[in-house]
């Protein structure tokens, strides 16, 4: 149906036709200017994937899945800081608070594996054999390998990933410099357990013990499993007041609360990540509006030509928003694309913490917001300019 | 025969808005890559002046950090002597010294936590680092509790002001001074005196490393294989400024995606330099066949083609050093892998990147206007003439 006898059918002319009337238009002009229709969407959808990585980089961060077990579990260390050893028997007196079901004494033995380079890092915690796989019960491990583990003093548990990318097998014996703790501990890998963010081994804090008998069991952290998770604040709180006058005073805090104080020291993370993002949303509504603005400029003559023909000032605003906003979302969809592509690609390489790096679920919504906000943003000014000419100028425009 | 320069400027000035638009996609994927710059500038930069040429650092073996090394009083008695060591009032340059660190909250912010860096410190060593001095209060004295704290944490962190105290170890300390060391990574560290501290912290006789100063160059060399060599000490020893700058490694993952981000704009500021050097064509069709029957070359509107896009690109690239900046100077702060302490820094927006950045977005503007130049040029004349 052509364009005028649509126009001498004003009954027909529901608002269902209008719309897609005005799609097809859209649709018609963004193939008119191929090449900038394509390099306005590239540039969005670059901008986008770029909004979309640093998204990504933030979830790496700030993990918003807090899952049931990580809930369970608190973390006690010295109040001073976690370099700063807490003494051994406040292991028993944790367990007499009343919400705490399992203590156990964790320390942080650092040291090299092999040497320094990044593929050869993984975490090192001396604990208590018999108790941590009930605290961190989120891992599986076969119950033969588990009395393996229990009963050899220098045996190893290793988490699959590493085990996976290091290729350590059961049976197989690691050295480990040690840096913090003038000791070489000697391991035989006797366990390997499978679960979310298992990029670390535990061995026997026995072990450290006879090593270095002066450290008289000075202990780094207990990791505390709670009865149920509403108990948090109140042990949280027991615990610390029980200590407060000791010269060994401590400070306990949820897992999560933990890991994000240790992300807080790096820095500003927030404030680092958002000034990029606006840096790059406001690079991406220059280009955006500089586009409409061309396009609006270059077609003056139509609209004129447009409003001769009888469409309504606010259908001539309504197809400068569609195009711009149009390309927004297209340029959106691409952006997501590739960051999904690229994160996903990327986190089969990287592991341990980097393995976190892919886009969260709300990062879709918010890219494509973002879009959104670029499109209708830089073609409002454009569109209102478009839909308030009148018509004997814009017919006079030289194009 | 060119065209002459003025014709381009002046037809920057008539798409003012489209100008200045474009121009100023550039300049933001400049500013990004320049903030990052002065960022790792201002760090590398509080690093170095941090290390003293003829200062050598000794630690345990294999330790990569002060915080995790432990020195001993029978090596330090052993060191203590050695004839390579400059002798200051008949004493020799060396310092026995303890690190910790301690958690302090932001002020206004406590739950916002860092670990600050404890340094207990023998005279010596305050003298050591030649451009210690006070800018508010006074120095520690031995034996008391108390702390002086570094230029860059006063005020900002809880406890850091005169008069106020720092619990760690067995109680509270009195904070009785402010220091500052030059722009350098000390700025970030609370003092105190050594043997005082070292008791309080449980160390008994050990601490965490030596400083020590050698007379020249050769002596410096020589003391390393010295240290490195003595099997009972167990110690190696480094030169101050190479311990500082394998702190480096903490700028690492920022500068990683600053670059990434950089170029990945770089390419979306491209595209969009072309679409606006396209839209100048095509808006400028008759004129470039009148160029043509005037007789300029084809190359000759190709370079003035591409003249436009690179002046339009360095004006991005200048507005870009001027949005960046304001960020001079202004105070950072940012977890030290290394030494496992926050460190502060200040950043530096030099001319040596300000020279980069605008180099970069010349790039892109000869991405940019390459396509779009080249179909000009090829435009026949006829063709030109009769396009509307």
């Amino acid at each position: 149906m052509s364009r005028s006898e649509e126009l001498n059918a004003p009954i027909r002319l529901t608002l269902v036709s209008r719309m897609s009337n005005h799609i097809l238009l859209i649709l018609k002009n963004l193939r008119r200017n191929k090449r900038r229709s394509v390099l306005t969407l590239l540039s969005t959808g670059i901008s986008v994937f770029l909004i979309g990585s640093l998204i990504s980089v933030y979830g790496m961060f700030y993990r918003d899945e807090v899952s049931d077990e990580a809930a369970l579990r608190l973390v006690t260390r010295h109040k001073v800081s976690l370099t700063q050893a807490l003494p051994y028997y406040y292991r028993a007196k944790i367990q007499a608070v009343d919400g705490a079901e399992i203590v156990v004494p964790m320390n942080w033995f650092g040291g090299t594996y092999i040497d320094q380079r990044p593929e050869h890092m993984f975490a090192r915690f001396a604990v208590d054999q018999e108790q941590v796989f009930d605290i961190y019960s989120e891992y599986t491990v076969r119950p033969e390998q588990l009395e393996a583990f229990k009963r050899d003093r220098q045996g190893l548990a290793v988490g699959k990933s590493i085990a996976d990318k290091l290729g350590f097998k059961i049976g197989q014996r690691i050295t480990i410099k040690g840096d913090i703790y003038p000791f070489d501990p000697e391991f035989t890998i006797r366990a390997i357990f499978e679960g979310p963010d298992d990029f670390q081994s535990f061995f026997h804090f026995k072990y450290l013990e006879e090593a270095l008998p002066e450290l008289g069991g000075m202990v780094g952290v207990f990791a505390i499993r709670l009865r149920s998770p509403d108990d948090a604040s109140r042990v949280a709180l027991a615990v610390d007041e029980m200590f407060r006058n000791s010269p060994e005073p401590t400070k306990t805090e949820t897992e999560a609360a933990f890991q994000l104080a240790f992300i807080n020291q790096m820095g500003n993370i927030k404030l680092f990540l958002l000034s990029i993002a606006s840096a790059i949303m406001f690079t991406m509504l220059m280009v955006s509006a500089n586009t409409v603005a061309m396009s609006v400029r270059e077609r003056t003559q139509e609209i004129g030509v447009l409003k001769t023909l009888g469409f309504p000032s606010r259908s001539v605003l309504a197809l400068v928003l569609g195009e711009a906003t149009l390309i927004a979302i297209l340029g959106g969809l691409l952006g997501v694309l590739l960051t999904v592509g690229v994160t996903e690609a990327m986190s089969n390489v990287m592991v341990g913490f980097f393995a976190g790096f892919r886009l969260p679920s709300w990062g879709v919504p918010v890219c494509f917001a973002i879009a959104l906000v670029v499109g209708l943003g830089s073609s409002a000014v454009p569109a209102a300019i478009a839909a308030r000419t009148r018509i004997v100028d814009a017919l006079r425009h030289a194009g | 025969m060119s065209i002459p320069i003025s014709y381009n400027i002046r037809n920057l000035k008539v798409r003012k808005g489209t100008t200045l638009m474009t121009a100023l996609g550039i300049a933001l994927t400049v500013a990004v890559l320049l903030g990052i710059g002065s960022l790792v500038e201002g760090l590398r930069s509080s690093l170095q002046v941090t290390a003293d040429p003829l200062h050598l650092i000794v630690m345990r073996q294999g330790s990569t950090s002060e915080l995790v090394s432990i020195v001993g009083k029978e090596s330090f008695d052993v060191l203590r002597f050695d004839e390579g060591i400059e002798q200051l009032d008949g004493e020799p340059m060396i310092s026995h010294e303890v690190v910790s660190v301690v958690n302090l909250g932001l002020r206004g912010d406590p739950q916002n936590v860092s670990n600050i860096s404890v340094r207990g410190l023998s005279p010596v060593g305050v003298k050591m680092r030649r451009e210690a001095e006070i800018v508010e209060g006074r120095w520690f004295e031995a034996g008391k509790r108390e702390v002086v704290v570094g230029k860059g944490l006063h005020g900002k962190r809880e406890g850091t002001l005169v008069g106020e105290t720092i619990k760690f170890g067995r109680g509270d300390w009195e904070v009785v001074g402010v220091f500052a060391v030059g722009r350098s990574a000390f700025n970030s560290e609370i003092w105190t005196d050594g043997n005082f501290a070292a008791a309080d912290l449980g160390r008994g006789s050990t601490r965490s490393s030596i400083l020590l100063r050698a007379q020249d160059e050769a002596s410096a060399a020589a003391l390393i294989n010295r240290v490195g060599d003595d099997q009972r000490l167990g110690l190696e020893a480094e030169r101050e400024s190479e311990y500082y700058a394998k702190q480096m490694v903490t700028a690492q993952p920022v500068q990683s995606l600053g670059i990434f981000v950089a170029i990945i704009m770089a390419v979306g500021s491209c595209f969009a330099a072309m679409n606006t050097m396209f839209a100048a064509i095509a808006n400028r069709a008759k004129e470039i066949g009148v160029l043509r029957l005037l007789g300029f070359s084809r190359f000759s509107i190709l370079s003035s083609f591409m003249l436009e896009s690179l002046l339009l690109s360095l004006l991005g690239g200048v507005l870009g050093c001027l949005l960046v900046l304001p960020l001079n100077g202004l105070e950072g702060r940012i977890g030290n892998f290394a030494t496992f302490a926050e460190s502060t820094f200040q950043f530096q927006v030099t001319p040596l990147y300000c020279g980069i950045g605008i180099a970069f977005a010349a790039i892109m503007g000869v991405f940019g206007g390459l396509l779009p130049s080249v179909v000009a040029a090829k435009k026949q004349v006829l063709e030109s003439l009769a396009d509307v």
